[in-house]
C-alpha cells in the first residue's frame, strides 16, 4: 500500500514539476508549425578557385530559427556578416563542372516571436531623368493628397499600378522600371522610408521556388510589407524575409550559370518537443535521442498503457484471451495498420493459418518444428496477401506486414490446441476476447492525449504501475462472474 | 437479461468465492510456489503419495526414454489391463486405457483393438511431448486400471466418475462428483458440459446435480438417477483427501479421487488451482467454510480430527444423523472456533 502511494506521488509529483518548470504542456493540442527550408545553389564552376556567397534570412518577427546546416562536399563553409545580414560563404580551391550546394534552415512559425525592427538607413532617393521625373512627380502629386500616411500612400500607389487601364504617367514609368523598383523609388521620392526586399513564400511541399521582390515601407517604428502586385500585406505569417539589403542574394565567383532555388516542407510538432529542446536536463531525456529512436520509444512507452488495459479486462471483467499479453502486441500492430484493416487482416491470417494448421496436426510434429512451420506459413500468407492486395489496389493490405509474425504463429498454435481440446466455441470465445481487448487497448493507445502523456511524461508510468499493483490485490468479483454465477440468483 | 446476471451483493451475501479472491486470498497466500511442481507433474504426485502410503492406482512402469519402450514391451505383454498417462498431460489428453489383452492385441476402453506397435508409438509420442501442456518433452506413466465401482455404473459414461474435494489447510471443505458426458467428450470439466453432483461433506450424499449451470436429475446419457447417489467409503475418502495436505503442504488444494471396486478410494490427481464450479454443484459458496477453517487454531491437529470437524461442521445433516467414524463425543474435534 505504501508502495502504491509512493509510486503515485512520485509519478504525479515529477509530472507536475516538469510541467511547471519546463513548460511541457499537459495537453497535446498546442502544435506548432516548423518549416524546413532548403536553399539549393547550382552553378557551373570554371575550374579554378571558386567562392559562393548566399545571403541568409535575417532575424525577423514571426519566425524563430531552431536549426541550420549546410551540405556541400569538398567546400569550405563559414558564416559571415555583410551589410547587417548573415551570409553563407562556401569556398573551394579547385572546382570544375556542375556544383550543387545546400543550405538548410529550420524555423518555428511563432506569431509571438518579436525582434527589434531595424531602423531605416537614409538612402539617397533616385535621381530621376526626364521625362520620368515629371511623370513621377505628377503621380505623387495626384496620390499624396489622397493618402494619410506612408502605408496608405504605398497602398494607393500599388492600386494605381495594378489598374487595368494605367495612368499615362505610370505606364511611361513602368516601361522603364519594374513594379517593385518603381514603388520603392516613388515612396522614397515622396519622402517615405522604403526598401526593396526579397521574400520567400512558404507553401508546404513546394520545390524549386524562387524569391519574390517585395517592398517595405517604414511607419510607426515598423516595416510594413507591400506586395507590388497586391498591395499592403496583412497576413505575413507565411512570408519569410530573405534579403533586406541591396546586394544580390547569390554571388558566385569562378563560376557561371548560377542560380538558387528553394524547397520547403512544414511539419507539425508538438510544442512540447520544441520547448523541451531548451529545457534543462534535455541531454538525459528521451528528447535527446535521435529521431528514429524517439519514434520507437513513442511506441514502447505505450506498452504499459496496453498492459494496463489487459489487466483491467482480466481482473475486472474476466475476459479470456489467447495468450495473456498477445492483445497488446496486436494493438501495437493496429497502431500501424489502423483498426479496420488491422482487424480484417488479423482475422484473415489467423483463420487461414488455423485451416492449414489442422492439416499439420496429422503430421504429429514436435512443438518447435510445428511453430517454425507456422512461422513460415504466416510469412507465406502475409506475402501472398500483400501481393494480391497490391495487385487489386488495396494499399491497406500492405500494412499487414506490421503484425508480429512470431506472435501470429503462436496465436494460431494456441488456438488450434484450444480447438482440439475445448472445441471451436472456446476458440471463438478466446479469439473474440483477444480481439476485443486488443481493440480496446488500441483505442486507448491511439488517443492523442495518451501518446502525448506517455512520451512526454514518462514518469506517469509510475502511476500506471501503481494502478496495476492495486488491481493485482483486487479480490472483488469479475464482471463475467456475475453471469457465470447467475444460478445463485434466487 | 435479468436472469442472466446476478448482483455482486447477492454473490457476496452467499459467500461465493470469485476468481480474483481465490487467487489473491487463497492460492497465493496458502500455496507456496515451490510446491506447485509436486502437483503439476502426476509422476511426482504419485511418488510422494506412495511414499506417504496414500492409496493411488499402482504405478507399474515409468517410461522416461525412448529406449525404455523397447525394454518394457515384454512386461506390457504380460499385463491384461493398464492405463498409460503423460505425467504432464492436461484435460485427459493422451490417456490410453487398455481393458483386455488377448491374441488379437490390446483392447481399448472404447472397444478398438491395438497391437503392440500402436502402444509403443503412443508411448513414443507421449515422451516427445505430443500430449503435454506446451509440448514439453514428457514422461509416460503406466499404472493399474481403475475399475468403476458397480454403484456408479449407472451414471458412468466414457470414463470413471471422479470426486473433487477442496481441501483447505487440511480440512475437506466441499466436494462434488464429476460425471463425464457425451457432451463433455469424456472429460470431467464442468464448463465443457460434464455433470457436477454436489456432495454433502458429512455423508457423501448428493445435494444437487448441474450440467451447464442447469439443475438435472438424471444423467443425460445413461438416464441414471442423480438424486439418490451416496458415495461409498466416504470417511475413508475424506481421510485420503485430508492427508494430501501433509504430503504437499499446499493449503488450498483440489483432490481428485476415484473409487475402485476392489481397492476403494484412490487418489488420482492433485490440483493447486482448483476451479470454482464446485460452488454451483453444491448450490453454496465456499467463502463461509473457508473463513471458518481460517479461524481455527491449527496446531497438532490430526487428520482424523480434521475430517471429524469437517463432517460435523459442513454437513447439511444434523450431527446425530451422521455416522462419525472417529470421535463421537465431539470433545477433541478439529480445533475450536476462536
Amino acid at each position: 500500500m505504501f508502495l502504491v502511494v509512493l509510486l503515485l506521488v512520485t509519478g504525479l509529483g515529477t509530472a507536475t514539476f516538469r510541467h511547471n518548470a519546463y513548460r511541457i504542456p499537459l495537453l497535446p493540442g498546442t502544435q506548432q508549425t516548423v518549416w524546413q527550408v532548403e536553399a539549393r545553389v547550382e552553378y557551373f564552376a570554371d575550374g579554378g578557385s571558386t567562392q559562393v556567397l548566399l545571403t541568409l534570412p535575417p532575424e525577423q518577427r514571426g519566425f524563430r530559427s531552431i536549426n541550420e546546416s549546410s551540405a556541400s562536399s569538398g567546400f569550405g563553409f563559414e558564416l559571415s556578416t555583410h551589410g547587417g545580414q548573415q551570409r553563407a560563404h562556401w569556398t573551394k580551391r579547385n572546382a570544375s563542372g556542375e556544383q550543387v550546394l545546400y543550405y538548410k534552415l529550420e524555423l518555428v512559425q511563432d506569431a509571438g516571436y518579436r525582434v527589434p525592427a531595424e531602423e531605416p538607413k537614409s538612402e539617397p532617393s533616385r535621381a530621376w531623368d526626364e521625362p520620368y521625373l515629371t511623370a513621377a512627380l505628377q503621380v505623387l502629386q495626384a496620390e499624396i493628397p489622397e493618402s494619410a500616411d506612408e502605408k496608405s500612400l504605398a497602398q494607393q500607389l500599388t492600386r494605381q499600378m495594378n489598374r487595368e487601364r494605367l495612368d499615362q504617367n505610370l505606364s511611361l514609368l513602368l516601361d522603364k522600371y519594374s513594379e517593385p523598383e518603381l514603388l520603392h523609388d516613388l515612396l522614397n521620392t515622396a519622402g517615405a522610408s522604403a526598401r526593396a526586399v526579397q521574400v520567400l513564400e512558404l507553401q508546404d511541399g513546394r520545390r524549386r521556388q524562387s524569391l519574390k521582390e517585395f517592398v517595405q515601407v517604414w511607419q510607426d517604428g515598423e516595416w510594413h510589407l507591400i506586395d507590388p502586385s497586391r498591395g499592403l500585406v496583412t497576413d505575413d505569417r507565411q512570408l519569410l524575409l530573405w534579403q533586406t539589403t541591396t546586394p544580390a542574394v547569390l554571388e558566385v565567383l569562378g563560376g557561371t550559370n548560377s542560380g538558387v532555388t528553394f524547397s520547403m516542407i512544414s511539419q507539425s510538432r508538438s510544442a512540447a518537443a520544441l520547448t523541451s529542446e531548451r529545457a534543462p536536463g534535455y541531454d538525459i531525456s528521451l528528447y535527446s535521442l535521435p529521431i528514429a529512436e524517439q519514434g520507437m520509444f513513442k511506441l514502447i512507452m505505450l506498452l504499459p498503457v496496453g498492459a494496463l488495459v489487459v489487466v483491467l479486462m482480466r481482473v475486472l471483467v474476466g475476459l479470456k484471451t489467447s495468450g495473456t499479453f498477445m492483445p497488446v502486441l496486436i494493438a501495437l500492430a493496429f497502431l500501424q495498420t489502423e483498426l479496420v484493416p488491422g482487424l480484417v487482416s488479423f482475422i484473415l491470417v489467423v483463420s487461414l493459418g488455423l485451416t492449414i494448421r489442422s492439416y499439420l496436426s496429422d503430421l504429429n510434429l514436435l512443438l518447435v518444428a510445428r511453430i517454425a512451420t507456422l512461422v513460415i506459413l504466416v510469412i507465406g500468407i502475409i506475402t501472398v496477401f500483400s501481393v494480391l492486395s497490391y495487385q487489386f489496389g488495396f494499399n491497406a493490405g500492405l500494412t499487414i506486414t506490421f503484425f508480429p509474425m512470431i506472435i501470429l504463429a503462436w496465436t494460431i498454435e494456441r488456438m488450434s490446441i484450444t480447438w482440439e481440446e475445448a472445441g471451436p466455441q472456446e476458440v471463438l470465445l478466446q479469439g473474440g476476447g483477444s480481439l476485443l481487448v486488443a481493440t480496446l487497448a488500441f483505442l486507448v493507445m491511439d488517443q492523442e492525449i495518451t501518446r502525448h502523456l506517455a512520451f512526454n511524461f514518462p514518469e506517469l508510468h509510475f502511476c500506471v504501475l501503481a494502478v496495476i499493483l492495486l488491481l493485482g490485490r483486487y479480490t472483488g468479483y469479475r464482471l463475467l462472474e456475475l453471469h457465470r454465477f447467475a444460478v445463485f440468483k434466487k | 437479461m435479468s436472469r442472466e446476471w446476478v448482483s455482486p451483493r447477492t454473490l457476496h451475501r452467499l459467500g461465493i468465492l470469485g476468481m480474483n479472491q481465490r487467487n489473491v486470498d487463497f492460492i497465493s497466500r496458502y500455496n507456496s510456489r515451490d510446491r506447485f511442481p509436486l502437483v503439476d507433474d502426476k509422476l511426482r504426485t504419485k511418488l510422494i503419495a506412495e511414499k506417504a502410503k496414500l492409496n493411488v492406482p499402482k504405478l507399474l512402469h515409468v517410461v522416461r526414454t525412448q529406449h525404455q519402450i523397447e525394454e518394457i514391451q515384454h512386461d506390457l505383454i504380460k499385463l491384461n489391463e493398464f492405463v498409460v498417462k503423460p505425467a504432464q498431460g492436461s484435460g485427459g489428453k493422451g490417456i490410453l486405457v487398455i481393458i483386455d489383452q488377448n491374441e488379437n492385441g490390446f483392447t481399448k476402453s472404447s472397444g478398438d483393438v491395438l497391437d503392440l506397435n500402436d502402444i509403443k508409438r503412443h508411448l513414443s509420442n507421449t515422451l516427445s511431448g505430443l500430449h503435454s501442456l506446451g509440448g514439453k518433452p514428457d514422461v509416460a506413466i503406466i499404472e493399474t486400471l481403475v475399475r468403476v465401482s458397480p454403484l456408479f455404473s449407472h451414471i458412468s459414461h466414457e470414463g470413471v466418475p471422479d470426486i473433487r474435494l477442496i481441501v483447505f489447510r487440511g480440512y475437506p471443505v466441499m466436494g462434488m462428483l464429476r460425471l463425464a458426458t457425451h457432451a463433455s467428450d469424456g472429460k470431467a470439466n464442468l464448463h465443457q458440459g460434464a455433470v457436477g453432483v454436489g456432495l454433502d461433506i458429512g455423508t457423501g450424499r448428493a445435494i444437487a446435480a448441474v450440467q451447464n449451470n442447469k439443475l438435472v436429475t438424471t444423467h443425460p446419457d445413461t438416464g441414471g438417477d442423480l438424486t439418490n447417489i451416496s458415495v461409498p467409503d466416504w470417511p475413508k475418502l475424506l481421510n485420503l483427501a485430508a492427508r494430501c495436505y501433509e504430503v504437499t503442504q499446499l493449503g488450498y488444494l483440489g483432490c481428485d479421487i476415484v473409487i475402485d471396486q476392489d481397492k476403494g478410494p484412490l487418489l488420482l490427481e492433485l490440483n493447486a488451482r482448483p476451479g470454482l464450479s464446485i460452488q454451483i454443484a453444491n448450490d453454496e459458496g465456499l467463502l463461509p467454510r473457508l473463513r471458518q477453517v481460517e479461524q481455527l487454531e491449527d496446531y497438532y491437529v490430526t487428520v482424523e480430527d480434521r475430517v471429524d470437524f469437517s463432517m460435523r461442521t459442513f454437513s447439511h445433516y444434523s450431527v446425530d444423523q451422521l455416522e462419525l467414524p472417529y470421535q463421537t463425543d465431539g470433545k477433541s474435534q478439529g480445533g475450536t472456533i476462536t
